[in-house]
């Protein structure tokens, strides 16, 4: 069997494990979805509450605020999402015991993230789908003059630089067997508050400011938000996008490479074993 | 291709690193110096020096051999597995499998290879047959026949059809073991690392997996290093045997000449249960004396220095 078959069969190992994963544990996938939809819609509300709290003087656009955050709440649903698919790529096997079996197997590390990767990517797409359809239906919001197809563009290609980063943040729970898994909250929540998720970065301190130009998530939201809420075309979004492809670019061999060293580290000091 | 399918040449393994400034460590030294101890160096390194899993080991394992481990509990067994397994690196010395090097080539090392462990690890939601395919998947099998192969596989070691597709969780410690032993079965290894695989069965599923052993070997001419407790089981299976001791590699022959180095008793020959409690017991009970002896130099350098403390404070009581 050639090698290229072999590589396409483990890669496919991942999807279809992942997605049995999510079919024994549909009851845990429903939770976390209504979870996900209140989160969204309670962040949304703020937008009508501005409305009211500042007064009709104030003329503060309830409506548009609204689709902000709700533009917000949906890219930031995707991209953590495929953010902790991919960071589980440990985790989950030391939870389930079978770390070693896979770590094992006659496969290279690019191929067992590609597998990770892809079912990431295609799930949080469904699953962020769900929500907006969701959040779409409480706030009948209007999304006539919304480019639907731009908005999705700049999401797979924002996806890039995320997976760079999900793959180097996989190594905590590799490095820290008890509470590795825990540790890559931090890097979302960092992303979270110089990203610009619920806030235009120039709010926050110079000094965050900085942080925000080479946050990925920055530039995802700032396209998806010309796409939704101005209906910018496609072939328009290419200063958000170039800056995410080269950051993807850069990023994705890090990773591995970083992963590659991480586990070389835990080969060597006995870490793969279940009781670390 | 080299007749041996294993070299383990001067393997060596640790774990952990020499803990600094352990002040209680420092008291207990100087505390047993003062009282005309000849210092407690040996005990010191042992509880404080990094773990030594492997200590210099070396052995071969002929193809188409089955080659058993004993060893007590932490004697180095799972270590020296997971080295060949490319689990683990080691600090020196030298691995090969099939001629090859598990550091330097490792998946061609990992095609070759499969692998039962004590615990029988698997996503315990899913279903024999998920985990199986998947498993087959990773080693670059899929299509039909994989399906039909794991039924096959699993039917031949006593499982029930209805169980293969049934969340794992759902299934007997027994039962899990059976679908671990088909999964290393699957991808047809040339070699095949069983880590107690027999631990924890009842008498008829270790018989089972007993025989599928020994028709590895028959018919597959698979190579295969079999770690485990049961004495019975080493004799009836392993061409030969090694015994491991704190990592190191104290004996290592056929079951028969093995029983040679042990004395007899009553006139009648050794079993190699007798023979493994003759090498590592001895062993043991020394250890134990040194553990005795090192706990007693401990406690009389507290007691010493409650009591030097209690005299300094005793004018202050008394005032």
């Amino acid at each position: 069997m050639s090698t290229a078959i072999q590589n396409i069969q483990a890669t496919y190992a991942f999807v279809e494990r992942n997605a049995n994963l999510v079919k024994r544990y549909w009851t845990w996938e429903l939770v976390w979805m209504i979870y996900s939809i209140a989160n969204s819609l309670s962040v949304s509300f703020i937008g009508m509450g501005m409305e009211v709290l500042s007064g009709e003087q104030a003329n503060v656009d309830g409506r548009f605020l609204v689709l902000y955050l709700v533009i917000g709440t949906l890219v930031w649903r995707y991209l953590t999402t495929v953010f902790y698919w991919i960071t589980d790529v440990i985790s989950i096997e030391r939870w389930e015991g079978t770390i070693e079996y896979t770590l094992m197997a006659p496969i290279r590390r690019v191929v067992h993230m590609a597998g990770q990767t892809i079912f990431a990517v295609f799930y949080s797409l469904f699953f962020t789908g769900v929500v907006l359809v969701a959040t779409v239906l409480v706030f009948d919001l209007d999304m006539s003059q919304a480019n639907l197809w731009g908005g999705l563009v700049m999401l797979i290609a924002g996806s890039f630089s995320f997976i760079g980063i999900s793959i180097m943040v996989s190594v905590l729970p590799l490095l820290f067997p008890e509470r590795g898994a825990q540790m890559t909250h931090i890097v979302i929540a960092l992303l979270l508050l110089v990203s610009g998720v619920y806030y235009p970065i120039e709010v926050l301190p110079k000094t965050l400011q900085v942080f925000g130009v080479v946050s990925p998530a920055t530039y995802v939201l700032d396209g998806v938000r010309l796409t939704l809420l101005e209906g910018t075309p496609t072939n328009q979004l290419w200063p958000q996008i170039w800056p995410v492809l080269l950051m993807g670019a850069a990023l994705i061999p890090i990773g591995l490479w970083v992963f590659n060293l991480a586990e070389r580290y835990a080969k060597r000091t006995g870490k793969l074993a279940r009781n670390g | 291709m080299s007749e041996n399918a294993i070299i383990v040449n001067q393997v060596i393994k640790r774990f952990g690193k020499a803990k600094q400034n352990n002040w209680v460590k420092n008291l207990i030294n100087r505390k047993a110096k003062s009282n005309g101890h000849n210092g407690s160096k040996p005990a010191e390194e042992e509880i404080n020096g990094p773990v030594m899993a492997l200590d210099t080991v070396s052995f071969e394992i002929k193809q188409g051999e089955i080659f058993g481990v004993l060893g007590p509990n932490g004697s180095g067994k799972s270590t020296l597995i997971r080295l060949m397994s490319t689990l683990l690196l080691p600090d020196d010395g030298q691995i090969l499998v099939m001629g090859l090097d598990p550091v330097h080539q490792p998946i061609e090392v990992q095609r070759m290879i499969n692998r039962v462990s004590v615990e029988a690890s698997f996503f315990k939601k899913l279903s024999p047959m998920e985990n199986l395919i998947y498993g087959a998947r990773l080693y670059g099998m899929g299509g039909k026949e994989i399906r039909q192969r794991v039924v096959k596989i699993l039917t031949r070691l006593g499982l029930e059809k209805r169980n293969i597709f049934n969340p794992m969780e759902e299934m007997s410690r027994g039962m899990q073991q059976k679908v671990a032993i088909a999964r290393a079965l699957l991808s047809r290894p040339k070699i095949l690392l069983l880590d107690e695989p027999t631990t924890g069965l009842d008498p008829v599923s270790k018989r089972e997996v007993q025989a599928v052993v020994n028709e590895l070997k028959e018919h597959e001419g698979t190579t295969i290093l079999l770690t485990t407790h049961d004495m019975m089981e080493a004799e009836i299976l392993c061409d030969r045997v090694a015994i491991l001791h704190k990592g190191k590699l104290i004996a290592l022959d056929t079951p028969e000449a093995l029983k040679e180095l042990a004395p007899r008793l009553n006139g009648h020959k050794p079993s190699l249960e007798d023979v493994f409690i003759h090498l590592t017991g001895d062993k043991l009970k020394e250890e134990e004396k040194e553990d005795i002896e090192s706990a007693q130099a401990m406690v009389h350098a507290i007691t010493n220095t409650e009591e030097t403390v209690e005299e300094e404070l005793q004018p202050a009581l008394e005032q």
